[in-house]
């Protein structure tokens, strides 16, 4: 039995005691896998599992709570469940995991990039096979093969949990990260690397196209204020809705600033954005600055406390007094 | 009939520059992977070939635009009475939206029957509105998200545009199709077209033809209307969405709006900004009632709206214009063709 075959048969499993179990399935075309919610057994056929499962559906999980429900994880996905934990926005008891060995997921922004450099267009996808090293899609009538570390998540490259931290049912043996340790993240090494005016200049430009549409909020599964986001609040009244940069970049700081210490980097702020604008390069900034104060690394130990949830009167790494 | 007229490939930037020199010229640029609408620069090249990202919406109906400003004051006469003095900004900046899909163009026949109404003809958009020309580019190829054959369109469709420009061999086949764009055929670099209007039409029928056959959806209005109540058919429609404004924003059909003042001290700012029915703070009421609570019965408004409540108030005008963005751009690949399917089904079940 193959192991998504497994999966299925411990979904089917689980199910009569689920609301739902939730997953993915393909979606509208080859290229495009979507989330699958899994309330019957039929449903539960239909689910895939594939370098095209590029999303979280940890961001599903807050909004079920009081009800018991599934999730099928990856294992950056699974940090995020793991934060969601720490910070008690789901219950321990309500979440069943299902896990699987992650080889990877696509970027679908730079498999598209590959295409239109191939002179074909990602909109006429006609085919798809994938196997661990290649991903091969056929559109316009011309089959495109890639290499997997070239088209691969940033995340995935740097990946150091392929498995998920935390499952009630894992499906297959654990494997072991392709890197051993993470490399240099490209995009911070850019921004460190300009001046700070270049730098305003770099987030001038990209936030120029922000259509505020917030599908970097929605889609962050640590974004749990949902409905009441200061974005749109009259009172607290932080922002207008000025169609300006500076008020489209003063939302993304506000964004990051509340995940710092929280974000797992699963990319989905900038994968969700419909026009790839590279937002995640401000958590990682900030993730970093927590690493450095904290020594830590938030959604992999369900027990740990976030550094900024609690409060020590003397920190290790910032000194109050005596300097 | 109209004339037909021609223009080379490599004349179409010195085209451009005129039209620019005279008026601002939008066209589709790549900015930082997206392709965006930008004022014409010569020293960007256009992106004809693919539909733009974000569509051509703003050129009339901007994200935010600022209605008036105000003043409160007091009478010098008399310090116990307020004034306030309102001060209007109509903007209407003679714009050439160039190169847009007959679908970017078609949105705003959608927005007419809403802003240019007998009873509350809304002067900014109609300032804008009439400001605009559309010369659009009909499609040479079709994307997997295409489906303007569903709602009564086509790659080659005319509706709402004022020139349009078929690809063929060497240049673009050129024809004014409304009385707003045939003095832009006037311009000395465009040369007699009519022996190439064969070659145009044989491009425009094979992309027609190479689009996925449309069902029938002639029973959605009323299969929308009765799975109105069927919140378990909407929950399932739903589950994946996430809410956010993607496929409301990228748009060229969805006009809504909101109002908000920016006061400062007794001055101030009134604005009219794009809004979505995917938020939360869409339908939510001052009382804290929110008749649209969760996201599935925003959804159900965003598909019951384009695919039923509109079409049955104007004539059957379907408000979507089939350019698949909401379906393309969505980060979850909600698809709303499968939903007007998938209700047209179950009004047949």
């Amino acid at each position: 039995m193959s192991r998504l075959e497994e999966l299925k048969t411990r979904i089917k499993e689980a199910l009569p005691g689920l609301e739902c179990v939730i997953g993915w399935q393909k979606g509208y075309d080859l290229l495009h896998h979507t989330p699958l919610f899994m309330r019957s057994e039929a449903d539960v056929d239909k689910l895939e599992w594939s370098p095209l499962n590029v999303h979280n559906p940890a961001v599903y999980l807050p909004p079920f709570r009081g009800k018991k429900v599934g999730v099928v994880v990856k294992g950056c996905d699974s940090r995020s469940v793991v934060e969601l934990l720490q910070e008690k926005l789901v219950n321990r008891d309500e979440i069943v995991i299902f896990g699987l060995p992650c080889d990877g997921v696509v970027d679908l922004s730079k498999v598209k990039a590959k295409l239109a450099t191939a002179g074909v267009t990602a909109g006429q996808v006609e085919a798809v096979s994938h196997n661990d090293k290649t991903i091969v899609v056929t559109a316009g009538g011309k089959a495109v093969s890639m290499q997997m570390t070239d088209v691969a998540a940033d995340k995935c490259l740097r990946c150091q949990f392929p498995n998920a931290v935390l499952a009630d049912a894992y499906v297959g043996d654990p494997i072991a990260p392709s890197a051993p340790s993470p490399a240099a993240d490209a995009d911070l090494t850019a921004l460190d690397a300009m001046s700070v005016p270049e730098r305003m200049a770099f987030w001038r430009y990209h936030m120029d196209r922000c259509i505020r549409c917030y599908a970097c909020r929605n889609a962050c599964p640590m974004c749990v204020c949902r409905d009441h986001c200061i974005a749109q609040s009259r009172e607290p009244h932080w922002l207008s809705q000025d169609d300006t940069v500076t008020e489209k970049l003063m939302f993304q700081v506000v964004h990051a600033m509340h995940l710092a210490g929280r974000c797992t980097e699963c990319g989905e702020c900038q994968r969700a954005c419909p026009m790839d604008i590279p937002v995640l390069a401000l958590k990682k900034h900030l993730n970093r600055t927590i690493h450095d104060l904290f020594n830590y690394q938030a959604g992999v130990d369900p027990a740990a406390i976030p550094p900024l949830l609690q409060f020590k009167v003397e920190e290790d790494n910032i000194k109050e007094r005596g300097w | 009939m109209a004339a037909v007229k021609y223009i080379a490939s490599e004349k179409l930037p010195e085209w451009l520059k005129a039209l620019a020199s005279e008026r601002r010229v939008l066209v589709p640029v790549e900015e930082g992977g997206g392709v965006v609408f930008r004022p014409f620069d010569p020293a960007r090249q256009p992106v004809f070939g693919s539909d733009a990202t974000a569509p051509p919406k703003a050129a009339v109906f901007p994200a935010c635009q600022e209605l008036f400003r105000y003043e409160n004051g007091k009478d010098p006469e008399d310090a116990g009475k307020p004034t306030l003095n309102i001060i209007p900004t109509i903007e209407a900046t003679p714009t050439v939206v160039f190169g847009a899909k007959p679908c970017g163009a078609r949105g705003f026949l959608i927005f007419d029957r809403v802003y240019q109404g007998k009873k509350f003809p809304d002067p900014y958009y109609t300032a804008a509105r009439d400001a605009t020309v559309f010369i659009t580019m009909a499609c040479a190829t079709v994307e997997n998200t295409c489906f303007c054959n569903w709602v009564g369109s086509g790659p080659a469709d005319t509706a709402g545009s004022d020139v349009l420009l078929t690809p063929i061999a060497g240049g673009y086949l050129v024809e004014a199709v409304s009385d707003k764009g045939a003095p832009f055929l006037d311009s000395p670099l465009l040369t007699d077209g009519a022996a190439k209007t064969a070659e145009a039409e044989a491009v425009r029928t094979k992309a027609r033809e190479s689009l996925a056959p449309a069902p029938d959806i002639a029973d959605a209005p009323a299969a929308l209307l009765a799975a109105f109540d069927d919140m378990d058919f909407w929950r399932d429609q739903s589950d994946k969405c996430i809410s956010c404004g993607a496929c409301t924003y990228l748009c060229p059909t969805c006009y809504c709006f909101t109002i908000t003042d920016e006061t400062a001290g007794n001055a101030g700012r009134r604005m009219r900004s794009w809004d979505a029915c995917m938020h939360f703070q869409f339908t939510l009421e001052a009382s804290g009632h929110n008749p649209r609570p969760t996201k599935a019965h925003r959804l159900r408004n965003r598909v019951g709206h384009k695919f039923s409540y509109y079409p049955t108030l104007h004539e059957g005008l379907i408000a979507c214009c089939g350019c698949g963005r909401c379906v393309k751009s969505c980060p979850v690949s909600v698809d709303i063709r499968e939903i007007v399917q998938n209700a047209v089904a179950r009004a047949k079940a």
